[in-house]
Protein backbone atom coordinates (compact mmCIF):
# COMPACT_ATOMS: atom_id res chain seq x y z
CA UNK A 1 0.00 0.00 0.00
CA UNK A 2 1.65 3.55 -1.06
CA UNK A 3 -0.26 6.13 0.79
CA UNK A 4 -1.16 9.47 -0.84
CA UNK A 5 0.67 11.25 1.66
CA UNK A 6 -0.45 14.98 1.28
CA UNK A 7 -0.58 14.96 -2.85
CA UNK A 8 -2.35 14.20 -5.06
CA UNK A 9 -0.51 11.59 -7.48
CA UNK A 10 -0.40 12.53 -10.54
CA UNK A 11 -1.20 10.06 -13.73
CA UNK A 12 2.35 10.04 -14.78
CA UNK A 13 3.26 8.96 -11.41
CA UNK A 14 1.07 6.02 -10.76
CA UNK A 15 1.96 5.09 -14.54
CA UNK A 16 5.41 4.95 -13.02
CA UNK A 17 4.89 2.76 -9.86
CA UNK A 18 2.90 0.37 -12.08
CA UNK A 19 5.88 -0.05 -13.67
CA UNK A 20 8.04 -0.20 -10.69
CA UNK A 21 5.50 -3.16 -10.23
CA UNK A 22 6.03 -4.83 -13.25
CA UNK A 23 9.76 -4.79 -13.05
CA UNK A 24 9.55 -5.97 -9.28
CA UNK A 25 6.71 -9.13 -9.92
CA UNK A 26 8.75 -10.02 -13.26
CA UNK A 27 12.11 -10.59 -11.08
CA UNK A 28 9.77 -12.53 -8.37
CA UNK A 29 8.12 -14.42 -11.01
CA UNK A 30 11.67 -15.85 -12.27
CA UNK A 31 12.56 -16.20 -8.49
CA UNK A 32 9.43 -18.32 -8.35
CA UNK A 33 10.15 -20.71 -11.36
CA UNK A 34 13.78 -20.92 -10.36
CA UNK A 35 12.63 -22.28 -6.84
CA UNK A 36 9.78 -24.18 -7.72
CA UNK A 37 11.68 -25.18 -10.88
CA UNK A 38 8.96 -25.20 -13.23
CA UNK A 39 7.96 -22.50 -16.20
CA UNK A 40 5.93 -19.85 -14.81
CA UNK A 41 4.17 -17.09 -17.06
CA UNK A 42 2.86 -13.48 -15.37
CA UNK A 43 -0.33 -11.63 -16.25
CA UNK A 44 1.00 -7.91 -16.73
CA UNK A 45 0.04 -6.15 -13.25
CA UNK A 46 -2.29 -3.75 -12.19
CA UNK A 47 -1.44 -0.92 -9.97
CA UNK A 48 -4.68 0.85 -8.04
CA UNK A 49 -4.84 3.02 -4.82
CA UNK A 50 -7.24 1.77 -2.46
CA UNK A 51 -8.92 2.21 0.55
CA UNK A 52 -8.99 -0.77 2.49
CA UNK A 53 -12.52 -1.82 2.16
CA UNK A 54 -12.44 -2.12 -1.55
CA UNK A 55 -9.38 -4.24 -1.22
CA UNK A 56 -10.76 -6.74 0.72
CA UNK A 57 -13.76 -6.78 -1.63
CA UNK A 58 -11.30 -6.65 -5.14
CA UNK A 59 -9.52 -10.12 -3.31
CA UNK A 60 -12.44 -11.76 -2.11
CA UNK A 61 -14.16 -11.13 0.84
CA UNK A 62 -13.64 -10.61 4.46
CA UNK A 63 -13.82 -14.36 5.47
CA UNK A 64 -11.89 -15.77 2.36
CA UNK A 65 -9.01 -18.17 3.65
CA UNK A 66 -5.55 -16.43 2.30
CA UNK A 67 -2.15 -17.23 3.12
CA UNK A 68 -0.15 -13.57 4.42
CA UNK A 69 3.49 -12.96 4.55
CA UNK A 70 4.45 -9.67 6.19
CA UNK A 71 7.58 -8.09 6.18
CA UNK A 72 8.81 -4.79 7.21
CA UNK A 73 11.20 -2.47 4.46
CA UNK A 74 14.16 -0.76 6.39
CA UNK A 75 16.71 1.29 4.48
CA UNK A 76 16.10 4.51 1.82
CA UNK A 77 12.57 4.25 2.01
CA UNK A 78 10.80 1.93 4.77
CA UNK A 79 7.71 0.58 4.66
CA UNK A 80 5.53 -2.84 4.91
CA UNK A 81 5.59 -5.32 1.98
CA UNK A 82 2.42 -8.18 1.88
CA UNK A 83 1.98 -10.79 -0.04
CA UNK A 84 -1.16 -12.46 -0.28
CA UNK A 85 -2.07 -16.00 -1.86
CA UNK A 86 -5.55 -17.15 -1.88
CA UNK A 87 -6.55 -20.43 -0.48
CA UNK A 88 -6.49 -22.51 -3.79
CA UNK A 89 -3.50 -21.05 -4.99
CA UNK A 90 -1.78 -21.81 -1.33
CA UNK A 91 -2.44 -25.65 -1.80
CA UNK A 92 -1.60 -25.34 -5.97
CA UNK A 93 2.09 -24.40 -4.48
CA UNK A 94 2.75 -26.43 -1.87
CA UNK A 95 1.55 -29.78 -3.67
CA UNK A 96 3.86 -28.63 -6.88
CA UNK A 97 6.61 -28.32 -3.86
CA UNK A 98 5.70 -30.84 -1.76
CA UNK A 99 4.65 -33.41 -3.45
CA UNK A 100 7.28 -35.95 -2.72
CA UNK A 101 7.10 -35.19 0.75
CA UNK A 102 3.32 -35.89 1.21
CA UNK A 103 2.02 -32.71 2.72
CA UNK A 104 -1.67 -32.56 2.49
CA UNK A 105 -3.12 -30.42 0.34
CA UNK A 106 -6.48 -29.94 2.54
CA UNK A 107 -4.89 -29.04 5.67
CA UNK A 108 -2.00 -26.33 6.88
CA UNK A 109 0.85 -28.51 8.30
CA UNK A 110 3.86 -26.74 9.81
CA UNK A 111 5.98 -28.18 6.91
CA UNK A 112 3.20 -26.21 4.58
CA UNK A 113 3.23 -23.03 6.52
CA UNK A 114 7.39 -22.83 6.87
CA UNK A 115 7.57 -23.73 2.73
CA UNK A 116 4.67 -20.79 1.54
CA UNK A 117 6.81 -18.49 3.83
CA UNK A 118 9.84 -19.02 2.55
CA UNK A 119 7.99 -18.57 -1.23
CA UNK A 120 6.62 -15.13 0.03
CA UNK A 121 10.08 -14.69 1.64
CA UNK A 122 11.45 -14.97 -1.97
CA UNK A 123 8.91 -13.42 -3.78
CA UNK A 124 9.28 -10.12 -1.89
CA UNK A 125 12.98 -10.14 -1.26
CA UNK A 126 12.90 -10.36 -5.08
CA UNK A 127 10.21 -7.54 -5.72
CA UNK A 128 11.93 -5.29 -3.17
CA UNK A 129 16.03 -6.12 -4.66
CA UNK A 130 14.45 -5.17 -8.33
CA UNK A 131 13.13 -2.17 -6.65
CA UNK A 132 16.29 -0.66 -4.72
CA UNK A 133 18.10 -1.81 -7.88
CA UNK A 134 16.09 0.42 -10.58
CA UNK A 135 16.24 3.58 -7.88
CA UNK A 136 19.57 3.14 -6.64
CA UNK A 137 17.97 3.08 -3.21
CA UNK A 138 19.17 0.83 -0.06
CA UNK A 139 16.22 -0.96 0.69
CA UNK A 140 16.45 -3.98 3.45
CA UNK A 141 13.35 -6.35 4.28
CA UNK A 142 13.08 -7.85 7.44
CA UNK A 143 12.70 -11.82 8.98
CA UNK A 144 8.93 -12.44 7.78
CA UNK A 145 5.53 -13.12 9.60
CA UNK A 146 3.36 -15.37 8.88
CA UNK A 147 -0.73 -15.94 8.79
CA UNK A 148 -3.06 -18.63 7.62
CA UNK A 149 -6.75 -16.94 7.88
CA UNK A 150 -9.72 -15.18 7.25
CA UNK A 151 -8.42 -12.14 4.91
CA UNK A 152 -10.50 -9.59 7.07
CA UNK A 153 -8.24 -10.59 9.72
CA UNK A 154 -5.41 -10.70 7.88
CA UNK A 155 -5.75 -7.71 6.34
CA UNK A 156 -6.74 -5.44 9.07
CA UNK A 157 -4.08 -6.14 10.87
CA UNK A 158 -1.38 -5.79 8.81
CA UNK A 159 -2.68 -2.22 7.97
CA UNK A 160 -3.03 -1.27 11.62
CA UNK A 161 -0.35 -2.95 12.84
CA UNK A 162 1.59 -0.36 9.99
CA UNK A 163 0.10 2.49 11.07
CA UNK A 164 -2.15 2.31 7.88
CA UNK A 165 -5.51 3.18 8.66
CA UNK A 166 -6.48 6.66 7.07
CA UNK A 167 -4.90 6.49 3.51
CA UNK A 168 -5.41 4.85 0.21
CA UNK A 169 -3.17 1.50 0.26
CA UNK A 170 -1.36 0.76 -3.19
CA UNK A 171 -2.15 -2.80 -4.62
CA UNK A 172 -0.27 -4.49 -7.33
CA UNK A 173 -2.41 -7.30 -8.25
CA UNK A 174 -0.64 -9.74 -10.38
CA UNK A 175 -1.47 -13.70 -11.57
CA UNK A 176 1.35 -16.08 -12.25
CA UNK A 177 0.61 -19.23 -14.56
CA UNK A 178 2.11 -22.35 -13.88
CA UNK A 179 0.93 -24.28 -17.05
CA UNK A 180 -2.87 -24.00 -17.31
CA UNK A 181 -3.24 -23.78 -13.52
CA UNK A 182 -3.24 -20.11 -12.17
CA UNK A 183 -1.41 -18.68 -9.26
CA UNK A 184 -3.19 -15.72 -7.94
CA UNK A 185 -0.99 -13.30 -5.75
CA UNK A 186 -1.97 -9.99 -4.66
CA UNK A 187 1.23 -7.88 -3.82
CA UNK A 188 0.80 -4.85 -1.09
CA UNK A 189 3.04 -2.18 -0.76
CA UNK A 190 3.04 0.74 2.21
CA UNK A 191 5.08 3.59 1.94
CA UNK A 192 6.28 5.13 5.22
CA UNK A 193 5.74 9.24 5.16
CA UNK A 194 8.27 10.24 2.67
CA UNK A 195 9.07 7.36 0.96
CA UNK A 196 6.80 7.04 -1.99
CA UNK A 197 8.25 10.29 -3.02
CA UNK A 198 11.85 9.24 -2.45
CA UNK A 199 10.66 6.36 -4.41
CA UNK A 200 9.46 8.38 -7.41
CA UNK A 201 12.14 11.01 -7.04
CA UNK A 202 14.92 8.43 -7.38
CA UNK A 203 13.24 7.68 -10.57
CA UNK A 204 13.16 11.30 -11.74
CA UNK A 205 9.49 12.02 -11.36
CA UNK A 206 9.12 15.08 -9.55
CA UNK A 207 5.66 14.92 -6.89
CA UNK B 1 -38.59 -16.11 14.33
CA UNK B 2 -38.12 -13.49 11.05
CA UNK B 3 -35.39 -12.05 11.66
CA UNK B 4 -32.63 -9.67 9.69
CA UNK B 5 -28.96 -9.82 9.95
CA UNK B 6 -27.47 -6.44 10.13
CA UNK B 7 -23.42 -5.89 9.30
CA UNK B 8 -21.01 -4.09 10.40
CA UNK B 9 -17.87 -2.73 9.00
CA UNK B 10 -14.22 -2.23 10.50
CA UNK B 11 -14.76 0.80 13.07
CA UNK B 12 -18.28 1.00 12.76
CA UNK B 13 -21.22 0.39 15.23
CA UNK B 14 -25.07 0.05 14.92
CA UNK B 15 -27.62 -0.69 17.58
CA UNK B 16 -30.85 -2.78 16.80
CA UNK B 17 -33.69 -5.01 18.83
CA UNK B 18 -34.93 -8.59 18.76
CA UNK B 19 -34.79 -10.28 16.66
CA UNK B 20 -32.46 -9.30 14.85
CA UNK B 21 -29.06 -10.10 14.59
CA UNK B 22 -25.87 -7.65 13.86
CA UNK B 23 -23.00 -9.39 12.38
CA UNK B 24 -19.11 -8.37 12.04
CA UNK B 25 -16.78 -10.33 9.88
CA UNK B 26 -13.05 -10.86 9.61
CA UNK B 27 -12.01 -9.72 13.31
CA UNK B 28 -8.11 -10.15 13.79
CA UNK B 29 -6.89 -7.46 16.22
CA UNK B 30 -9.73 -5.61 16.15
CA UNK B 31 -12.04 -6.40 19.26
CA UNK B 32 -15.89 -6.85 18.31
CA UNK B 33 -18.04 -5.43 21.48
CA UNK B 34 -21.50 -5.90 22.25
CA UNK B 35 -23.42 -4.48 24.48
CA UNK B 36 -27.18 -5.59 25.90
CA UNK B 37 -29.98 -5.23 27.50
CA UNK B 38 -31.44 -8.06 28.25
CA UNK B 39 -35.07 -6.82 29.51
CA UNK B 40 -35.66 -4.73 26.39
CA UNK B 41 -33.70 -6.98 23.85
CA UNK B 42 -31.93 -4.18 22.48
CA UNK B 43 -28.26 -4.27 21.66
CA UNK B 44 -25.43 -2.70 19.25
CA UNK B 45 -22.13 -4.21 18.35
CA UNK B 46 -19.30 -1.86 17.93
CA UNK B 47 -15.86 -3.11 16.07
CA UNK B 48 -13.00 -1.35 16.98
CA UNK B 49 -9.50 -1.00 15.24
CA UNK B 50 -6.99 1.27 18.15
CA UNK B 51 -6.97 1.55 21.71
CA UNK B 52 -6.82 5.05 22.11
CA UNK B 53 -8.01 7.88 20.39
CA UNK B 54 -5.50 10.38 21.80
CA UNK B 55 -2.29 10.18 19.67
CA UNK B 56 -4.77 11.11 16.46
CA UNK B 57 -5.82 14.19 15.60
CA UNK B 58 -9.10 14.79 14.71
CA UNK B 59 -10.81 11.61 15.55
CA UNK B 60 -13.90 11.41 12.43
CA UNK B 61 -14.66 7.71 13.39
CA UNK B 62 -15.34 7.55 16.82
CA UNK B 63 -16.17 3.61 16.20
CA UNK B 64 -12.42 3.19 15.33
CA UNK B 65 -11.09 3.81 18.88
CA UNK B 66 -12.03 1.72 21.97
CA UNK B 67 -12.09 5.08 24.11
CA UNK B 68 -14.58 6.58 21.75
CA UNK B 69 -16.25 3.71 20.46
CA UNK B 70 -17.63 2.29 23.53
CA UNK B 71 -19.25 5.73 25.22
CA UNK B 72 -20.82 5.80 21.57
CA UNK B 73 -22.06 2.61 21.28
CA UNK B 74 -23.92 3.03 24.66
CA UNK B 75 -25.05 6.39 24.24
CA UNK B 76 -27.15 5.09 20.81
CA UNK B 77 -28.19 2.19 22.59
CA UNK B 78 -29.75 4.14 25.55
CA UNK B 79 -31.31 6.29 23.10
CA UNK B 80 -32.59 3.49 21.64
CA UNK B 81 -34.37 2.56 24.63
CA UNK B 82 -31.58 0.53 26.16
CA UNK B 83 -31.14 0.93 30.39
CA UNK B 84 -27.55 1.83 31.34
CA UNK B 85 -28.16 0.22 34.45
CA UNK B 86 -29.08 -3.49 32.71
CA UNK B 87 -26.11 -3.35 30.21
CA UNK B 88 -23.92 -6.02 29.68
CA UNK B 89 -21.28 -6.50 27.50
CA UNK B 90 -19.89 -9.52 25.20
CA UNK B 91 -15.95 -9.35 23.65
CA UNK B 92 -14.26 -11.51 20.90
CA UNK B 93 -11.10 -10.72 19.15
CA UNK B 94 -7.99 -8.91 19.81
CA UNK B 95 -5.99 -11.76 18.45
CA UNK B 96 -2.85 -11.93 17.53
CA UNK B 97 -2.50 -13.09 13.92
CA UNK B 98 1.07 -13.21 12.48
CA UNK B 99 3.34 -15.59 13.73
CA UNK B 100 7.01 -16.28 12.62
CA UNK B 101 11.22 -15.48 14.18
CA UNK B 102 10.19 -16.84 17.77
CA UNK B 103 9.03 -13.03 18.29
CA UNK B 104 5.86 -13.54 20.24
CA UNK B 105 5.65 -9.67 20.76
CA UNK B 106 6.01 -9.10 16.99
CA UNK B 107 2.32 -7.58 16.05
CA UNK B 108 0.41 -7.63 19.45
CA UNK B 109 -2.33 -4.65 19.10
CA UNK B 110 -4.89 -7.08 19.82
CA UNK B 111 -3.65 -7.32 23.43
CA UNK B 112 -3.72 -3.58 23.60
CA UNK B 113 -7.07 -3.36 22.13
CA UNK B 114 -8.84 -5.90 24.51
CA UNK B 115 -7.48 -3.74 27.40
CA UNK B 116 -8.67 -0.33 26.25
CA UNK B 117 -12.37 -2.05 25.66
CA UNK B 118 -11.62 -3.11 29.17
CA UNK B 119 -11.38 0.12 30.96
CA UNK B 120 -13.43 1.81 28.41
CA UNK B 121 -16.39 -0.47 29.82
CA UNK B 122 -15.20 -0.26 32.94
CA UNK B 123 -15.49 3.88 33.73
CA UNK B 124 -18.70 3.47 32.28
CA UNK B 125 -19.95 0.51 34.89
CA UNK B 126 -20.88 -1.69 32.20
CA UNK B 127 -19.89 -5.63 33.16
CA UNK B 128 -18.39 -8.14 31.09
CA UNK B 129 -20.65 -11.09 30.89
CA UNK B 130 -18.39 -13.09 28.76
CA UNK B 131 -15.80 -12.91 26.30
CA UNK B 132 -13.64 -15.21 24.18
CA UNK B 133 -10.54 -12.83 22.72
CA UNK B 134 -6.86 -13.67 21.93
CA UNK B 135 -5.23 -16.60 20.79
CA UNK B 136 -4.30 -16.26 17.02
CA UNK B 137 -7.47 -17.08 14.99
CA UNK B 138 -9.72 -14.38 12.90
CA UNK B 139 -13.20 -14.06 14.51
CA UNK B 140 -16.70 -13.81 12.48
CA UNK B 141 -19.34 -12.96 14.87
CA UNK B 142 -23.08 -12.92 15.41
CA UNK B 143 -24.77 -11.16 17.71
CA UNK B 144 -28.33 -12.66 18.45
CA UNK B 145 -30.44 -9.63 19.63
CA UNK B 146 -32.90 -12.56 20.57
CA UNK B 147 -30.94 -14.31 23.55
CA UNK B 148 -28.31 -12.41 23.83
CA UNK B 149 -25.94 -14.53 23.01
CA UNK B 150 -22.73 -14.02 20.82
CA UNK B 151 -22.13 -17.15 18.04
CA UNK B 152 -18.38 -16.62 16.56
CA UNK B 153 -17.31 -18.48 14.02
CA UNK B 154 -13.44 -19.10 12.70
CA UNK B 155 -11.51 -20.54 10.07
CA UNK B 156 -13.32 -23.71 8.65
CA UNK B 157 -17.01 -23.21 9.81
CA UNK B 158 -16.06 -23.90 13.80
CA UNK B 159 -18.29 -22.33 16.13
CA UNK B 160 -18.43 -21.25 19.64
CA UNK B 161 -21.21 -19.49 21.37
CA UNK B 162 -20.60 -17.13 24.61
Amino acid sequence: MISLEDTEFSSQALDALREVGNIGMGNAASSLAQLMNVRIDMAVPTASLLPFEEIVEMIGGMEEVVACVYMKVLGDAPGTVLYIFDEESTYRILHSLLETCGVSSQMMTPLGESAIKEIGNVLTGSFISAIATLTGLSLITTVPLFSFDMLGAVLSTSLIESGYTEKDVLMIDTSFFQGRQEIKGHFFLFADPGSLNRLLGALGISV
Amino acid sequence: MEYKDITVGIAGYHVDRSPNRIVTLGLGSCVGICVYDQQTRIGGLLHIMLPDSSQFGEVKKPGKFADTGVPALVEEVAREGGRLSRLFAKLAGGAQMFSGNGDSSALNIGTRNVAAVRQALGRMGIRIAAEDVGGSQGRTIFFDLNTGQVIIRTMGNNYRVI
